[in-house]
């Protein structure tokens, strides 16, 4: 009796904030498998292969001269999946370097159609795409700035589309960064009420964007020296595993199951797979910064007075970039940029910028604000993960495993994300 | 800047001090600029001109690949990828999947003698079970019942053999409509290329009808091989939204090739 007792205390301490363990199987217990491999065709639902996607490109910064070398990203892209009846539209906000169909975005895209809603994709405003269309500063990274420039661009986007749908209600996700930035989007949102959002989900956020950045950089630099000889040796490595991979295969498809097979056959050693996690993301810094620089001509790696075209070569930057940091980029580029526009900020000033513990009023109150994340997420600074509890109370959902979005496709997540916006 | 003293006593240092800053005031920012754009982390400094990075390919006409892969790319944003996707669009998939088959059936012949010339056996045997096998019992090689017997598609080409040969690949090149190449997969692209034009042209000879039909004829088909290569390709310019991707699809064209040959 009295072990039954406890057991139901036990259940009912730890059952707010965790999931049932029968319903949530998700195979990998260490992070950074998770995070690299995602998750298995087992564990996911059958979601629809083609929902009817319709991508739009509209002009959001009419007056501003792209240069030719982004001719290939005028117009500001974002994609509408409709319903055929009235349904409640979700607004989605892509993660750190993603744009708006990149295949999470594909995937949450497909879950949310399948669940009866008009789903509205975003880029990410690290995404050449955004800050080339619709940023006003053009450096990434200001929470609040960037969020106000999307709130703008999910008006225009919504303008362009509001004949062709039929809503009966607005909500509001982000993953990863797009995480942080849905929280300051709905503040704006509390203010302005444009829309009116019912209710927003943050799926696996920062806290401090200066932590996490950190914490990438350091998951990449402390697994691997960033010179040649290094990193063409962690190259080379892999390149000799695919040619063995290739040999006893007749395909290479790269899909979810793919990598999870190749993974089951070659498992690959912790210090590795963070050298994965943290190259994916400086590919996404290489491209960030670039852009920025270019269209904000602050001198960082390209000289301001310097116009490049197509068919200039870009190689150079690429490798300058390669070695450049998202903390080398707040320290010499962001901040600078910031105090130059405004002297009297200080660097605890832009700190706080940078950080959803600026919102923080507004999230301890917001009771239409969810949050989702795991135990074990990678981005995550030690202490943020329990501030973050200590903010949303019941209001959060956090799952023992998964890494950094390694989970966000098990049917148990999903199912938990949809029961979220329609109850 | 050294603050003029107020209380200077002498009016010709006070003098000397004005033309100065008149001089360092009146000096254009450009000027300055020029000669020194001051970036943060120039290249010169960060790159080591000697050193091999992942990311280096030979490409010495870097430039006009550039050009063409812009041009390929617009051909693909405006043409190429609008055709295929209303193929995709319009095509039930059994009927697509009848003629990825039967064009890679036909490819067989390819394979054969670049696994001959290879001195590959294993090889030989295979392209020749598949093309005999799926040409007979996979009607013409719409189906593919070799794969179930235990013969998988394994392609191999000119480009690939002239590397088992021990050339190199040579310089990067981008062709125009076709995209990433090199040296030596151009030429042994052009090879196949000939191969495959001679075996169509001898098949639509035995067509029984006038030039113009048969010229029609193999025109159309040229063109759904085209369109159902492109098809089969998950690959749309500049998705990754990268500005480096020009570099990244050189480097992976390069390993890609790589393994291929060593296979």
């Amino acid at each position: 009796m009295i072990r039954f007792l406890l057991t139901i205390l036990a259940w009912l301490a730890a059952g707010t904030v965790s999931v049932s363990l029968a319903a949530y199987d998700y195979p990998f217990i260490n992070p950074y498998e998770a995070t690299v491999v995602g998750t298995p065709d087992f564990y996911s639902p059958e979601l629809t292969e083609f929902p009817p996607v319709k991508t739009y490109t509209i002009p959001v910064s009419p007056d501003r001269k792209i240069p030719d070398v982004f001719w290939y990203t005028r117009g500001f892209r974002f994609s509408l999946v409709r319903q055929g009846q009235p349904a409640p539209l979700i607004f989605i906000i892509a993660g750190t370097g993603s744009s708006h169909e990149s295949s999470t975005m594909q995937m949450l895209q497909k879950a949310f159609y399948d669940a009866g809603f008009h789903v509205l994709s975003l880029p990410s405003p690290t995404h050449p795409n955004f800050i080339v269309n619709a940023s006003k500063s053009c450096v990434p990274g200001h929470l609040m700035e960037d969020s106000e420039d999307l709130y703008e661009v999910m008006q225009l986007a919504y303008d362009r589309v509001r004949r062709r749908i039929d809503v009966t209600a607005f909500h509001l996700t982000g993953y990863s960064l797009g995480g942080a930035q849905a929280a300051a989007v709905s503040r704006l949102d509390a203010e302005q009420r444009r829309f009116g959002f019912e209710k927003v989900l943050l799926i696996n956020p920062p806290v401090s964007l200066f932590n996490s950045a950190g914490v990438l950089d350091r998951m990449l630099e402390s697994n691997l020296e960033m010179e040649p000889s290094a990193v063409n040796r962690f190259f080379g490595r892999y390149m000799d595993l695919f040619s063995n991979i290739y040999q006893r295969s007749d395909t290479l498809k790269f899909d979810e199951n793919f990598l999870y097979n190749i993974y089951r056959n070659y498992p690959q050693r912790e210090e590795d797979l963070a050298v994965m996690i943290g190259l994916s993301f400086r590919n996404a810094a290489t491209s960030m910064i670039f852009v920025a620089d270019v269209m904000s001509h602050a001198g960082f790696v390209v000289p301001p007075g310097k116009e490049l075209g197509p068919t200039d070569s870009l190689t150079g930057y690429f490798k300058v970039l390669m070695q450049t940091g998202f903390i080398d980029y707040i320290g010499e580029f962001f901040l600078p940029y910031f105090i130059q526009r405004n002297p009297d900020l200080t660097m605890d000033d832009l700190l706080d910028r940078v950080s959803l513990r600026m919102l923080e009023p507004y999230l301890r109150e917001a009771d239409h604000i969810g949050l989702l994340h795991n135990e074990d997420d990678l981005i995550l600074a030690p202490g943020e993960l329990e501030y973050l509890r200590s903010v949303f109370g019941d209001r959060a959902k956090i799952y023992p495993t998964g890494g950094h979005l390694g989970n966000l496709a098990h049917r148990a997540v999903l199912n938990h994300m949809i029961d979220y916006f329609r109850n | 800047m050294m603050p003029i003293s107020r209380g200077s006593r002498q009016p010709a240092r006070r003098c000397l001090w004005a033309a100065f800053l008149a001089v360092v005031l009146a000096a254009s920012p450009q000027a300055f600029a020029a000669t020194d754009p001051a970036v943060k982390r120039p290249v010169r400094e960060y790159v080591n001109p000697d050193a091999v990075h992942p990311i280096d390919v030979p490409d010495p006409i870097e430039r006009a690949n550039r050009w063409m892969y812009q041009f390929n790319a617009m051909f693909d944003r405006f043409v190429f990828y609008p055709v295929a996707s209303g193929y995709v669009r319009i095509t039930p998939r059994p009927v697509r999947n009848c003629v990825t088959r039967f064009f890679s059936n036909l490819m067989e012949v390819r394979n054969f003698m670049n696994n001959l010339l290879q001195a590959k056996a294993e090889g030989c045997v295979n392209s020749a079970m598949r093309f005999c096998l799926n040409s007979t019992l996979g009607m013409g090689g719409l189906f593919d019942p070799a794969k179930e017997a235990g013969y998988p598609q394994r392609n191999e080409d000119f480009g690939q053999t002239l590397g088992v040969w021990g050339f190199g690949a040579g310089p990067y090149i981008v062709l125009p409509f076709f995209g990433p190449s090199n040296l030596r997969d151009t030429g042994g692209a052009l090879t196949d290329g000939a191969i495959y034009l001679l075996m169509t042209n001898g098949i639509v000879g035995e067509i029984p009808a006038d030039a113009v039909t048969r010229t029609a004829v193999s025109s159309g088909v040229s063109g759904l091989r085209a369109v159902d290569t492109r098809a089969n390709i998950p690959f749309r310019y500049y998705e990754t939204g990268s500005p480096f991707e020009y570099e990244l699809l050189r480097l992976l064209y390069t390993k890609m090739r790589e393994i291929e040959v060593e296979n």
